[in-house]
């Protein structure tokens, strides 16, 4: 009887804990990233696409387009073209395609690239209804848009913040300006349909 | 303020169909929101300001959507169970007593009749399972009239001692009865009986199992009977079944407030009225979503020894007490 008595007060002051403990979770804030409208900043080791990396003293690509990378790619698909241009020692690239439906994200590109002009972004968003948007991703112009970004945002303060480069690029895309927030707002364009002219 | 009788009658009808209505959509929200700051998620964001159109979206889609039967169903049966499940909520309401001089009918055996028509809401639920010829439905119309057996004598019990306190089954006086601030409340009429906490913990566990509310509800168990008796229920079929959810859980839970809470009687002994109702009135739909978010179903077995092992006896318990403090005071 003792024992049954105590069962049950034991058993309903556990329920009262537990409702206790819901209670405390109901007055925190809550941990949700509402998707669509803001996104979650991936760590610096995420491993999206390939992106061209560029040299932070002249803000121009680093690669020297020698197609190592080309080379080095067992899915076959990336393209790199190059000229030289008059009065630069190097080599610069002109071209530099994509096929992102093959990739696989294998990073040998990356690894043997010899001028490190190579970094993978940080784009998740990566979607699309058709197969066409990641055919080619075209990384050069990709890079033109955020070096445009870049030149907009070195502007004092227009009193119209620019819009979205055409390019399509995302804030924290390339390894160009880390955002300081985790999380960011605003509505980001998925990655893919950057190639596409 | 009294208006004279065929448009009293038609004042509450209207009145009250509005009341059910307007809650029984808003608590859905509610229990959506409600669940979401449990699990610390924001909840229903996008349809209006914090969601709060998300009710009326949800009703445009239920309604207009194709009414099926399925080809073996009872089809009488089938389409009689959702309005048998929603009437008897709003008869109940009826007797409801919102303030000093509102309500719709001061029964003498207001009691009884909420309680009488409270078991037709089993037995519609069971209609609807059983018409709708699907196993998983009639799983569930089974193990809903076993619990409701099982969960119909604690409640009674309890009401019983509350009658014997009170002396009436007038609604109404219940409420007067209790008048002078929240000591005089029959919750915490210690007078009468020293374990009337423990008798509407009890009264409110079984409010929790006849309405089919987590964690009793074996019913719509989703993960063993897919949707239990609705699963054959499509658009406003099933709409009307859910509704009926929480208009039920209106009825039990503005009876908590009337029997033990004090009803409109404010807590101070100054100031009664319908605000004070509503308030505790909501206080319990609070309550009863945050037992539900908070424990798992429990198991069949379970709840039946829940019911027949430790509410029964205690119940019985507190009502022989309940006899002797009479009795000797």
């Amino acid at each position: 009887m003792k024992r049954v008595i105590l069962e049950i007060v034991g058993g309903f002051k556990s329920l009262l804990t537990g409702m206790r403990i819901t209670l405390q979770q109901f007055f925190k804030k809550d941990v949700t990233v509402r998707y669509p409208h803001e996104s979650l900043k991936m760590t610096k080791r995420y491993r999206g696409h390939v992106v061209l990396l560029r040299d932070p003293e002249t803000g121009k690509s680093l690669c020297v387009a020698c197609k190592s990378c080309e080379k080095a790619c067992p899915s076959d698909c990336i393209v790199v073209e190059g000229i030289k241009r008059e009065g630069e020692k190097k080599k610069s690239v002109t071209e530099f395609e994509l096929d992102f439906t093959r990739c696989s994200l294998c990073g040998s590109c990356v690894e043997v690239c010899p001028s490190d002009a190579l970094g993978f972004s940080k784009d998740y968003n990566l979607a699309s209804t058709t197969k066409a948007e990641f055919v080619k991703i075209d990384l050069v112009r990709r890079m033109e848009g955020e070096i445009a970004a870049d030149a907009a945002h070195a502007q004092p303060q227009p009193a119209i913040p620019p819009e979205n480069p055409p390019g399509g690029t995302s804030g924290s895309a390339a390894g160009g300006t880390p955002a300081a927030t985790g999380i960011q707002t605003g509505s980001e364009k998925p990655a893919g349909q950057e190639g596409k002219a | 303020m009294t208006l004279p009788e065929p448009f009293r009658l038609l004042a509450y009808l209207a009145g009250v169909m509005a009341f059910v209505g307007v809650n029984a959509a808003y608590l859905v929200w509610v229990e959506r929101k409600g669940a979401a700051r449990f699990q610390r998620r924001p909840g229903p964001t996008e349809v209006g300001p914090a969601g709060l159109l998300q009710p009326l979206a949800d009703a445009a889609k239920l309604l207009s959507k194709q009414l099926l039967v399925p080809p073996d169903a009872d089809r009488t049966l089938f389409r009689v169970a959702p309005v048998l499940v929603m009437a008897p909520a709003l008869m109940c309401l009826a007797t409801i007593p919102f303030g000093k001089t509102l309500g719709a009918r001061s029964l003498d055996l207001g009691l009884v009749m909420v309680f009488a028509f409270g078991s037709i809401n089993v037995m519609a639920i069971m209609l609807g399972g059983w018409a709708s010829r699907n196993k998983y439905a009639i799983i569930s119309a089974a193990r809903i009239v076993s619990q409701n057996v099982a969960y119909e004598i604690p409640m009674m019990l309890v009401v019983i001692t509350l009658i014997m306190v009170t002396g009436t089954t007038n609604l109404q006086e219940i409420v007067e009865d209790q008048a002078g601030g929240f000591w005089k409340w029959n919750v915490f009429n210690l007078a009468a009986n020293p374990l009337m906490p423990v008798t509407f913990v009890i009264f409110f566990i079984c409010m929790l199992a006849e309405t089919n509310r987590a964690p009793f509800d074996m019913a719509e168990a989703e993960s063993e009977l897919v949707a239990g008796a609705f699963t054959e229920y499509a658009g406003m079929g099933f709409g009307v079944f859910f509704m009926a959810e929480y208009a039920n859980i209106l009825v039990g839970c503005s009876l908590g407030a009337i029997l033990f809470l004090g009803g409109w009687q404010s807590p101070f002994g100054i100031l009664s009225g319908v605000g004070w109702f509503l308030l505790k009135l909501y206080a319990l739909v609070f309550t009863v979503v945050w037992v539900r978010w908070t424990f798992p179903r429990t198991q069949f077995y379970g709840l039946l020894n829940l019911s027949w092992k430790i509410l029964i006896p205690v119940s019985l318990g507190t009502l022989v007490l309940t006899c002797i403090m009479l009795k000797i005071f």
